[in-house]
């Protein structure tokens, strides 16, 4: 076997410096005589370690990370040229396992990291496509769908709607043209499950469309996918192209009378065009509005043509369903769910990066098991879940299977797949007012209860974080609360208080410590705290000379003083001490 | 605006299929040739597809990627997601404010940056995390972040 390297190339590797490895790699294969392929992957999901190499030898396969260039000519020379691995990089070789994979289950993940995503050949030297034949050859529209339902896959992208029930809807709608549209705006701020399985397996995606055009009739899509994802962007167009030249999209595909064509929108930058209806108005040329439904977009969507709309992963599990058959599907997951769920997990986390779990696995083991636990070994506080629309839940339910139902009595909820954890030096209020104030600039405006009403309880958790507020507010919220919630026209505002629901739920003495005490224990809210330096103070002047507000003052070799009226408190003192004599309170 | 980049808008104009869900596609790709949105641009664009321009201007400004005032050389994105703000991004636009001597959303007199916020650039696990042009840089201290800015110093695009 000639041996392979594998540089993981997706987005959050490229930013890690990637470019700089894979150069390196190539300069330094090319001044030997032998013969290695270099490679350029997707995301493997250990975003941690980036830049990762990964070398496939003989006797198996070999994973460095955070490597750097001069690592890089250094696996080639030693590695490749003498076959002696470079330890101190290695996390991954024939004899030594990693754990941060060992519980985890790759469905969705299975190519990404793998193959080459601008390559198709190598999608389909992994099975890839032979759902698409399978289809064609063997299953009627129907028999497609019902696989689908008995396979218990729910909707990815927030809600959880079983899939193979929205497809019906589609396929029973009668009329001359339907269309698939592939979600893939991702607007969770702090999540990249989408992110990744775009840049990483392309084709996954579009075989899944392409399934679901055949099972519900449909002959032209659109992927709606955001901006700020230039990569993916390019993947996907690349991939549509090779998939057009080998006829498994455009007129008459493999053969069949059955044509589908795929176009690519890219977003604009607006939270609420994640919606489904707003993200079809946004489509259609105008401002990204949601409308109220019924009717459904499986009745009167893009275009007011029956429409069918999933989530970016929804379709990367199609044609594992349709290759494996449903069984296998739901024997994963819960009773009520079935398969995986990719997790984004980032905030304070030793080992963040993207995480393939069945549906039920529970939190703990997540967070614990896979993620290593709390950075820096500080004290768990809380996990936030489902971005803006979800909440934050505290230790006393690590122990809570991850599934929809059972986040949904939490009061969070799975959403799509955003996983912050949180420590002792994060403040609950802070959390709930940095959600609210995402939500209420995000609200389209359409509706009062949405644009007036997230304003209101914005201005309430502002002053919270400014020691000022009452218990009587904490009522106001509440009842605010209780109106967005039920009142709102879409997703967006009746999800919209549920960060602020969750932490009064689980950290309501938090709360009350900022209103009635004036104070803000992980010293967070600024206005709540000081700085102060004391005897420690060497008189080094870092701290006077850092100061961005000229606060500090105090002659060199002797103790400092930081001036309360002219100080902002933004903490760059705290971190230039050498002898840790900055104090917040 | 001059001759030739009336040009320039026809030509563009002329990919795109004159009718009203052409319309976000033909405003980015004006911004991605002038870097905004001219108002002469958006006159001709209204006019090819015929639609008011009132609705050309609702539009341009109700999504947060359309910009009407022309933008610096380099584009600063500082990403404000969840997991930035956790672990620190207001510190790193702080830096970048006081180093720039601009606010958020604005440009350095000499036009050189331009200062913006976003939510989430999908490297969260780097965070925090700013975007210079096309290129994202992860794991930012204050330290790191201002060595980021020297290198783009005195290097236009
Ligand atoms: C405010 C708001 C934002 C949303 N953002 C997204 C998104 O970014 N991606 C997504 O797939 N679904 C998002 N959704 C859910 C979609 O409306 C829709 O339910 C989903 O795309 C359906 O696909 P699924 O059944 O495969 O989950 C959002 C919903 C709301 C209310
Ligand atoms: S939260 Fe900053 S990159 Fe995602």
């Amino acid at each position: 076997m000639k041996p392979k390297i594998s540089v993981g190339y997706a987005s959050c590797g490229i930013a890690a410096g990637a470019s700089e490895v894979d150069k390196a790699l190539r300069d330094a294969v090319s001044t030997t005589s032998m013969d290695v392929e270099v490679r350029r992957v997707g995301c493997v999901g250990m975003c941690h370690n980036e830049p990762i190499v990964e070398v496939h030898m003989e006797e198996g396969v070999y994973v460095y990370g955070d490597v750097s260039p001069d690592d890089a000519e250094s696996i080639v020379r030693s590695h490749l040229g003498e076959g002696v691995p470079l330890e101190e990089k290695l996390i991954v070789s024939p004899e030594k396992d990693y754990d941060y994979f060992s519980s985890q289950k790759k469905i969705v993940l299975r190519n990404s990291g793998v193959i080459d995503p601008e390559n198709i050949q190598e999608y389909i030297d992994s099975g890839g496509y032979d759902a698409l034949k399978k289809v064609l050859d063997e299953m009627s529209p129907q028999d497609v769908i019902d696989e689908i339902k008995d396979s218990n896959l729910r909707g990815r992208g927030g809600a959880g709607f079983p899939t193979g029930l929205k497809w019906q809807f589609a396929a029973d709608a009668n009329a001359d043209k339907k269309y698939i549209i592939c979600n893939a705006d991702e607007g969770d701020p702090g999540a990249f499950m989408d992110r990744s399985i775009l840049e990483g397996d392309p084709h996954a995606i579009l075989e899944g469309m392409i399934i679901g055009a055949y099972a519900i009739g449909a002959d032209e899509a659109y992927i709606y996918c955001r901006a700020e994802y230039p990569l993916a962007l390019k993947r996907l167009n690349i991939g549509i192209e090779q998939a057009k030249e080998r006829s498994f999209l455009g007129e008459d595909i493999l053969g069949t009378d059955f044509s589908f064509d795929i176009h690519i929108k890219e977003g604009a930058g607006a939270f609420v065009c994640g919606e489904e209806t707003a993200l079809m108005h946004s489509i259609e040329g105008g401002r990204g509005m949601p409308r109220p439904r019924p009717p459904f977009p499986a009745q009167k969507g893009l275009f007011d043509k029956p429409t069918n709309i999933n989530n970016v992963e929804t379709w990367a599990n199609v044609p594992w369903i349709i290759r494996n058959g449903a069984d296998r599907y739901s024997e994963i997951g819960t009773e009520r769910s079935g398969g995986t769920k990719v997790f984004a997990l980032a905030g304070k986390i030793k080992r963040g990066g993207l995480v393939e779990v069945p549906i039920g696995t529970p939190l703990r083991e997540i967070i614990y098991d896979i993620g290593g636990g709390i950075d820096q070994d500080l004290e768990f506080k809380a996990v936030q879940l489902g971005g803006p629309s979800g909440g934050c839940l505290p230790a006393e339910y690590l122990d809570t299977p991850v599934d929809y139902e059972t986040l949904t009595e939490a009061g969070a909820i799975m959403g799509s797949g955003g996983m912050i954890v949180m420590d002792e030096c994060d403040c609950m209020v802070n959390v709930a007012q940095y959600f609210l104030d995402f939500t209420q600039k995000e609200s389209c405006g359409k509706c009062t209860f949405c644009r007036v009403g997230t304003k209101r309880m914005l201005e309430i958790l502002d002053r919270f974080t400014e020691g000022e507020g009452s218990q009587e507010d904490i009522e106001k919220l509440r009842s605010l609360a209780k109106y967005i919630k039920s009142y709102s026209l879409c997703g967006l505002g009746q999800t919209a208080p549920n960060p602020v629901l969750t932490t009064l739920r689980y950290f309501y003495d938090e709360y009350i410590q900022h209103i009635e005490h004036g104070h803000c224990t992980a010293t967070v809210c600024r206005p709540l705290i000081i700085f102060q330096i004391t005897d420690e103070c060497v008189g080094c002047t870092r701290c006077a000379s850092e100061c961005p507000a000229d606060a500090i003052s105090g002659d060199p070799k002797s103790k400092h003083v930081i001036d309360q009226g002219t100080c902002v408190k933004c903490g760059a003192c705290v971190e230039v001490c050498p002898v840790d004599a900055v104090e917040v309170e | 605006m001059q001759v030739s980049e009336s040009k320039i808008m026809e030509e563009i104009l002329s990919e795109y299929h004159p009718e009203k869900s052409s319309l976000i596609p033909v405003l980015q790709a004006i911004q991605k040739q002038f870097g905004y949105l001219p108002r002469e641009a958006m006159e001709a664009i209204a006019e090819y597809l015929e639609i008011p321009l009132s609705t050309v201007y609702g539009v341009s400004t109700f999504y947060a990627q359309f910009r009407l005032e022309p933008l610096g050389d380099h584009l600063i994105k500082v990403c404000h997601g969840t997991a930035c703000h956790v672990r620190g991004a207001d510190k790193i636009n702080e830096v970048l404010e006081n180093e720039l001597g601009i606010k958020s959303g604005e440009t350095t007199p000499d036009g050189t940056f331009t200062l913006e916020r976003v939510a989430c650039l999908g490297c969260c696990s780097l965070a925090p995390v700013i975007m210079v042009d096309d290129t994202a840089h992860g794991n930012l201290s204050r330290e790191k972040v201002k060595k980021v800015l020297a290198g783009y110093r005195g290097d236009p695009r």
